[in-house]
């Protein structure tokens, strides 16, 4: 195994006529072994112990935070009136959006048979999973009655009572619920034939029996094989117009009211555009470290790197193209409100973090990312991703805070400004999201076993054939 | 059980017991047989701190609850409910009383007695609760309307801080031991013909009450009555004096004024018949086409008042300057024997001589009215100006003085501490006032007071100087007991208690009745026999006539006749008043604060959080000053300061008041009190600790200097300052001007352009819709605001709050953004920053046919009603708070946290019935009080007929001095709200959001006089 090493520019030829999504001398069973043993038998290291443990630490603020929350009201948090939703639905917005990255890879990429998506669709559908997770808490526990959110389902009543289907939050509902129970599914249903192996491959009794009641008997065979494709491709059929509708509907709840700032018809491409673009940052923030801890760069390339930035550079392109479009027209529209809103937003009390939105968003990842040499760059690309993923976060607040704080009546107009409970819970959700990537990677394969063997062999035959 | 402690176990007992358990049960130990006490501690005390009994603060989490809700919530606790509803056991009535049927209140007359006068009140009460106080519209001072003050003393009535018990020397002391004290002291004053019995009050009008101190006095020769109220008439006293020779009433007919100047005086919100001034002074401001005319109003004051944003013309003057002003125009109006004192004023050139042409083509229908604030010589100025201009009778009507012993009030304090000093007081009976906390400082009250034997108190609280009293006597709140009073014009009403006294209060009557020796008088009785005496009707009659008093709430025919004067105005005894204008100083000007008044509503939740007029300050005092001597004094809001005046500083934060005069500062009485109750205590800073007793209004010398230190204030509508360039004031009221929030017009304009606040662009808007407009076929509810007869005197806001059971939140939920109050007065200015136009625009829900809340619910807690309301059904609310986002008008409220206090036993009494008291999490808003509006149409329901115009009737139109808010069904084309909605006046806000309003406005008109360039 000597190809670990990176090579120079005969490196480079070489992948290209070879596969540029794995390192060299790989072979099915040294593809199964390098995954598996990473669950299996490397043990749990140090590293992991640290990283988890912060993550947990973080996790039980979040448990903190939300005591309190139950027990004294959303009056812990910063939201009044006029900004009457907060940090809470940023959070919602920004998480839900990461996890669109996670089904665009697994899903749409199938559909569109890029195959590069092997050794990262595990991960970023589990990425796509948790961030749903966090998201899905967030507009639960932001209700002033959080005890009664059921409400918001149409369920048999004795009192007759239904939801009230014209509002966006009620299409958030479905959407969000959709979108968990597909991610869900999709992510299992790829999962069998590695537990399977893993099942296979456990020395423990323990280990042995959940991973094999976990595989649901898979045992390899072409009929096995066969449903997989297609429950695979059925369910990459329903994921992928999720990765459009899920974002959409989101965007609905701003667009439906007529709050100067979200009332406007550029939201739901924008949306979109913006959840892959801050999912995909978050797919590189985490396959980053994780290929260089685990030394899994033969797996995760520098060309599975490089193809991520360039999806970033696509949709941020999109993403300032709707930062455009919104300024043009608050000023075509006519629209008193709607220009002052936009003012309001580049020069009011809050322009730093508009300009530092700008900054994330547009300058930093257009300034670096046409460079090939930064897109080659691990360390930069980290850096470039942490970063977007704050532009992409202060997008969501400059929507929600900005366009609340000032809007019809100036005599209303107030400011919002975040409590420690809203840090806390912030910082909490991330700490949930992480809690659950920590024991993901250490109990299940983060890359696909079996579609690695699948790209080994498509790679030797590809060889064979010139 | 101190006895069962004692005793020796009694071993026949436990034979007895053991023998009748026949053997089948283990025992302990004797005492467990015994059932001692003594054994049941023990038990406790096995495991003595059971973490799960120790008391700990309300609202504090445990360690225990802490962990509880963190288990529950990482397995996702929201299913759980975390908000308590408290136990009430009910019991039904067996036989039910008379009268009362549970659900519908009763009304009853009464008086709410304040600086002396009175004002007559209607009481609601439910299930003989008093739940909310209006205006009386049979008493001449009130017409059906309140203030905010007669309003909120409800509260104070169920406010768990007022003092329960007498106490004696600071220990719970019992009133039977009082009554030994006051006979011993009766006795020795008897023998030494009351020599060191002295009575201090605050002022009196109650005919009864000073007929009792008469007899006093009558009784004890050498016994002094001295009276003092902090924030009195003693200038408009000594004015009166000073023109007349004698103590003279004056009051004013503002409904026969078409001129009127008011020299500081802030007489629409501030005085005994404010409340009647603002009714007649709107009355003559009622536009109904373009033939309709206008008075006009010329204000010259220092702070910028809510009668000086009403003016046509307002010039901000120094108080200190006020005089010589004044001065001026009596001389241009050919007053004799005034001579011009002190500087020029700094007034635009054709302002006076404008002034005095519009006056005197006004004779007889002008009126110029003077500040209390301003000096005796201006009182006695502005009565020789209103002579001279023959509006004497006419305008002005003097009467015999309505309270019952004018004095100069500060010489009475002085000489009473004068008395003390020399050691001549031996009992001090101190009824109903706190002079500890209000006293000018260099009368050094508190240490003198010391020095008298016996010091008696009776409070509504255990107060500051009830602390340094031998004996406080719980008072017995107006709503509690009998009394009387006077209103402004002396006419009499009886105040009618509504609930037996809730802490075994006292009246001042029998408190004085101790004095003369019938301890157990009732007050009922004393009042009822002092009219019984007073033979306004026949004895035979009395009965009935007294019925009929209570009944309407105003003994007819005790207004004070006029008087003639034949001496008429002796201008020529005015000499200057004591202040020299000296422009070069600072000046200070003391002022009751307009929502707590002198202190005595420091403990008043509701007037604590009420938004001050234009400053929109909350829970605290400032020191007022304007732009320009902030600037010159490099001073910000916040800032602290030191002011130091008369040998003595007080620590205040400033705030900058656009129109405020330059170098003068503003400051407000009634805070920094030291024992106020929960709510008050330490509340804003002491005013009154650099008040002295020979200016305590205006006086000049102030000193003010920087600490360094910053003061965090509160405020409900945040102004910020943008440029100074001589026409934007600030952005907030610039944007409300762009977007047409607030229309102004001039008199002459609107009669060019009558219809000059309609905007066509918007009017097209309405019918551009796919859908066909919902069908309103019965009621349709609306309401109109006139905007040119409100003055922004926040009435409505108590009134609302008081009906609907609004929350009072605290300074730092204010401080976040989360002021409950349904309806607000925003404040938007117009024109230059250091003299700009304010304006107020009274903001409820506006019940939009297209509302943007009921779109947006996610689960219906917002919806429609067929006669056009939005509806909050709290209950289905989850508190998404999407309505809140989506409503334009921002006139959502929303509890972020349990705003309701659900464990005062006290505040249970206070509470409307037919209104939920609102839970955590839940939205609110204005219903148009639709509890009002569905009793109404229930009675005629059941009456077989159409509810009738004017039926029903909303807390905030109610109460309004000025009738600005009228609610209506604007479906019927005859109603009163429909022929507002009809006028050419009439707008909406934000009508190009096509939200239709149900709420909507008379635009606002000014009538300047054409002479005067603005």
């Amino acid at each position: 195994m000597n190809g670990l090493e990176h090579k120079g520019p005969e490196g480079h030829v070489e992948m290209e006529s070879g596969s540029p999504f794995l390192g060299p001398g790989y072979t099915i069973g040294s593809v199964s072994d390098k995954i598996s043993s990473i669950v299996l038998t490397r043990g749990t290291r140090r590293g992991w112990w640290l990283g988890f443990a912060i993550a947990f630490a973080l996790f039980m603020m979040l448990n903190y935070a939300i005591a309190e929350l139950l027990a004294v009201g959303v009056g812990i948090w910063g939201v009044n009136i006029p900004v009457a939703w907060g940090f809470a639905i940023v959070n919602f917005v920004w998480w839900i959006g990461i996890g669109h990255a996670g089904t665009l890879i697994s899903a749409f990429l199938l559909l569109m048979r890029q195959k590069w998506r092997t050794s990262i669709n595990r991960f970023a559908e589990a990425m796509t999973l948790f961030a749903v997770a966090c998201a899905g808490m967030f507009p639960l526990l932001h209700l002033g009655r959080p005890w009664l959110f059921y409400w918001l389902f149409p369920y048999p009543d004795t009192m007759g009572t239904w939801p009230q289907f014209r509002s966006p939050l009620v299409w958030d509902v479905f959407a969000v619920s959709t979108y968990a129970t597909v991610s869900l599914l999709f992510w299992f249903v790829g999962l069998i034939p590695d537990l399977a192996t893993l099942r296979d491959r456990a020395k423990k009794r323990i280990a042995q029996m959940v991973y094999g009641t976990l595989a649901m008997g898979w045992r390899g065979s072409a009929t096995h094989w066969r449903r997989y494709e297609t429950a695979s491709l059925l369910l990459a059929g329903l994921a992928t117009p999720l990765v459009v509708s899920v974002h959409t509907v989101v965007s609905f709840d701003f667009t439906v009211a007529m709050v100067p700032g979200w009332h406007s018809t550029i939201f739901p491409p924008y949306f979109v555009a913006g959840a892959i673009y801050s999912g995909f940052a978050m797919v590189l923030t985490l396959a980053i470290p994780l290929r260089k801890y685990y030394h899994l760069e033969d797996f995760v390339t520098l060309r599975h790197l490089d193809n991520m930035a360039k999806i970033l550079l696509a949709t941020g392109l999109i993403v300032a193209y709707g930062y455009m479009m919104e300024t043009f027209m608050a000023f075509y529209s006519g629209s008193a409100y709607d220009r002052y809103m936009i003012m309001n937003r580049m020069t009011g009390p809050y322009w730093p973090l508009y300009w530092i939105l700008i900054l994330c968003n547009i300058v930093i990842p257009q300034a670096t990312l046409w460079f090939p040499r930064v897109r080659r760059s691990a360390l930069a690309l980290f850096v470039v991703s942490l970063v977007v993923q704050m532009g992409m976060w202060l997008e969501r607040f400059i929507i929600v805070v900005t366009s609340l704080h000032r809007d019809f009546v100036p005599s209303s107009w107030n400011m919002y400004y975040p409590t420690r409970w809203d840090w806390m819970t912030f910082f909490g959700s991330i700490g949930l999201f992480l809690t659950l990537f920590y024991l993901f990677i250490r109990y299940l394969p983060m890359i696909s076993i079996f579609e690695m063997r699948e790209l080994v062999h498509k790679t030797a035959e590809g060889e064979g054939g010139t | 059980m101190s006895e069962r402690n004692h005793n020796p176990l009694d071993l026949v007992q436990i034979r007895a017991k053991l023998d009748s358990d026949a053997g089948q049960r283990f025992w302990r130990g004797l005492e467990e047989l015994a059932g001692t006490q003594n054994c049941a501690d023990s038990l406790d005390h096995e495991f003595p701190r059971d973490p799960a009994k120790e008391p700990r603060e309300p609202g504090a989490l445990s360690r225990r609850d802490v962990l509880k809700l963190m288990s529950a919530s990482a397995a996702f606790a929201g299913l759980t409910a975390c908000t308590k509803l408290p136990t009430e056991k009910i019991v039904p009535y067996v036989t039910p009383p008379e009268e009362i049927i549970p659900g519908k209140p009763l009304y009853y007359a009464s008086t709410m007695p304040f600086g002396g006068f009175g004002a007559g009140v209607v009481v609601e009460s439910h299930m003989g609760r008093p739940t909310k106080i209006e205006g009386n519209p049979d008493h001449p001072a009130s017409l059906g309307a309140a203030d905010l003050f007669a309003q909120a003393s409800v509260l104070t009535l169920y406010d768990p801080d007022r003092s329960k018990v007498v106490i004696s020397s600071g220990r719970i002391g019992s009133w039977s031991d009082f009554l030994a004290v006051a006979d011993q002291a009766r006795q020795k004053h008897l023998a030494n013909k009351g020599a060191g019995l002295r009575i201090l009050t605050e002022t009196i009008s109650s005919p009864t009450l000073a007929d009792q101190l008469r007899t006093v006095l009558a009784q004890f020769p050498m016994a002094k009555w001295h009276q003092y109220e902090p924030c009195g008439r003693d200038t408009v006293r000594e004015g009166a004096r000073l023109a007349f020779g004698e103590y003279v009433n004056t009051y004013y007919r503002l409904d026969r004024a078409d001129v009127i100047l008011s020299l500081d005086a802030n007489f629409l919100c501030y005085g005994p018949g404010a409340v009647r001034y603002a009714r007649d002074f709107s009355d003559r401001r009622r536009i109904t086409g373009p033939d309709s005319t206008m008075n006009r109003l010329y204000v010259v004051e220092s702070m910028l008042t809510s009668t000086g944003a009403t003016a046509d013309h307002r010039l901000r003057l120094r108080s200190s300057a006020v005089e010589a002003l004044a001065r001026s125009v009596a001389i241009g109006l050919g007053v004799q024997g005034i001579a011009l004192v002190g500087a020029r004023p700094n007034v635009p050139a054709d302002w006076i001589p404008a002034l005095l042409r519009d006056l005197q083509a006004h004779r007889g229908a002008s009126l110029v009215i003077a500040g209390e604030q301003q000096p005796p010589a201006v009182h006695g100025l502005a009565h020789a100006i209103n002579d001279a201009l023959g509006n004497v009778g006419k305008t002005v009507v003097y009467t015999a003085p309505v309270e019952a012993a004018p004095c100069d009030q500060m010489q009475s304090l002085r000489d009473l501490v004068a008395d003390i000093e020399a050691g001549h007081v031996e009992t001090l009976v101190i009824l109903g006032s706190n002079p500890l906390y209000t006293a000018p400082p260099d009368l050094d009250f508190g240490s003198k007071l010391l020095k008298v034997p016996l010091r008696i108190h009776l409070g509504l609280y255990d107060n500051e100087t009830a602390q340094y009293c031998h004996w406080h006597i719980p008072e017995a709140h107006y709503l509690e007991s009998w009394g009387d009073a006077r209103a402004y014009d002396g006419t009499a009403s009886i105040i009618q208690p509504l609930i037996a006294p809730l802490y075994d209060g006292k009246s001042a009557h029998e408190l004085v009745a101790l004095l003369l020796g019938h301890s157990g008088a009732l007050p009922h009785d004393i009042v009822r026999d002092y009219w019984l005496g007073q033979k306004l009707v026949k004895e035979e009659a009395f009965e009935a006539a007294w019925e009929s008093w209570l009944e309407k709430g105003v003994i007819p025919g005790t207004a004070f006749p006029p008087k003639p004067l034949n001496s008429g105005v002796a201008a020529a005894h005015i000499s200057p008043g004591a202040q020299p204008n000296n422009s070069g100083s600072l000046e200070i000007g003391f002022r009751p604060d307009p929502s707590i008044w002198d202190g005595r509503f420091a403990n008043n939740g509701w007037l604590q959080e009420l938004p001050k007029p234009f400053t929109k300050l909350t829970w605290d005092n400032v020191a007022l000053v304007s732009p320009r001597t902030a600037e010159r004094q490099k001073l910000a809001n916040e800032d602290v300061v030191e002011l130091r005046y008369a040998g003595r500083s007080v620590r205040a934060p400033v705030f900058v008041m656009p129109g405020h005069a330059d170098d003068s500062v503003t400051v407000h009485l009634g805070f920094g009190r030291r024992r106020a109750g929960a709510i008050g205590t330490g509340v804003g800073f002491d005013a009154y600790a650099i008040r002295p007793s020979n200016t305590p209004w205006i006086g000049t010398g102030l000193e003010i200097s920087k600490t360094g230190e910053r003061y965090h204030l509160v405020t409900t509508q945040v102004h910020h300052a943008i440029r100074q360039d001589g026409h934007e004031v600030e952005e907030e009221s610039v944007t409300a001007e762009k977007r047409g929030l607030m229309r102004v017009a001039t008199l002459a304009e609107f009669r060019q352009n009558p219809s000059f606040a309609a905007d066509p662009e918007e009017e097209k808007s309405r019918d551009l819709t796919l859908y066909p407009n919902y069908p309103y076929n019965g009621y349709a509810w609306g309401i109109s605001i006139d905007l040119n007869s409100c003055i922004g005197c926040n009435a409505c806001v108590i009134a609302c709050q008081s009906e609907n059971n609004i929350s009072v939140v605290g300074k730092t939920e204010v401080d976040a953004a989360r002021d409950m109050q349904w309806l607000r007065v925003d404040t938007y200015y117009h024109g230059d920053l250091d003299d700009p136009s304010a304006y107020n625009e009274v903001v409820m829900c506006m019940q939009c046919e297209n509302a943007p809340c009921e779109l947006v619910c996610p689960v219906g807690a917002t919806v429609h009603s067929p006669e056009g309301l939005n509806e909050m059904i709290y209950n289905r609310c989850v508190g998404t708070r999407y309505c809140s986002n989506n409503c334009p008008y921002k006139v959502r409220r929303f509890n972020f946290k349990l705003y309701s206090d659900w464990t005062t036993p006290s505040l249970y009494g206070l509470r409307n019935p037919n209104v939920t008291v609102r839970s955590r999490g839940v939205m609110e808003k204005c219903t148009y009080c639709i509890q009002r509006i569905n009793a109404k149409k229930i009675q005629a329901e059941l009456e077989d007929r159409q509810v009738r115009d004017g039926e029903i009737v909303t807390a905030c139109q109610q109460t309004c001095p000025t009738q600005a808010i009228v609610f209506g069904n604007i479906n019927d084309p005859n109603s009163r709200v429909a022929k507002l909605k009809g006028q050419s006046r009439d707008y909406s806000l934000l009508l190009d959001l096509n939200t239709r309003p149900r709420t909507t406005y008379l635009a606002k008109l000014r009538n300047p006089n054409p002479e005067i360039k603005e």
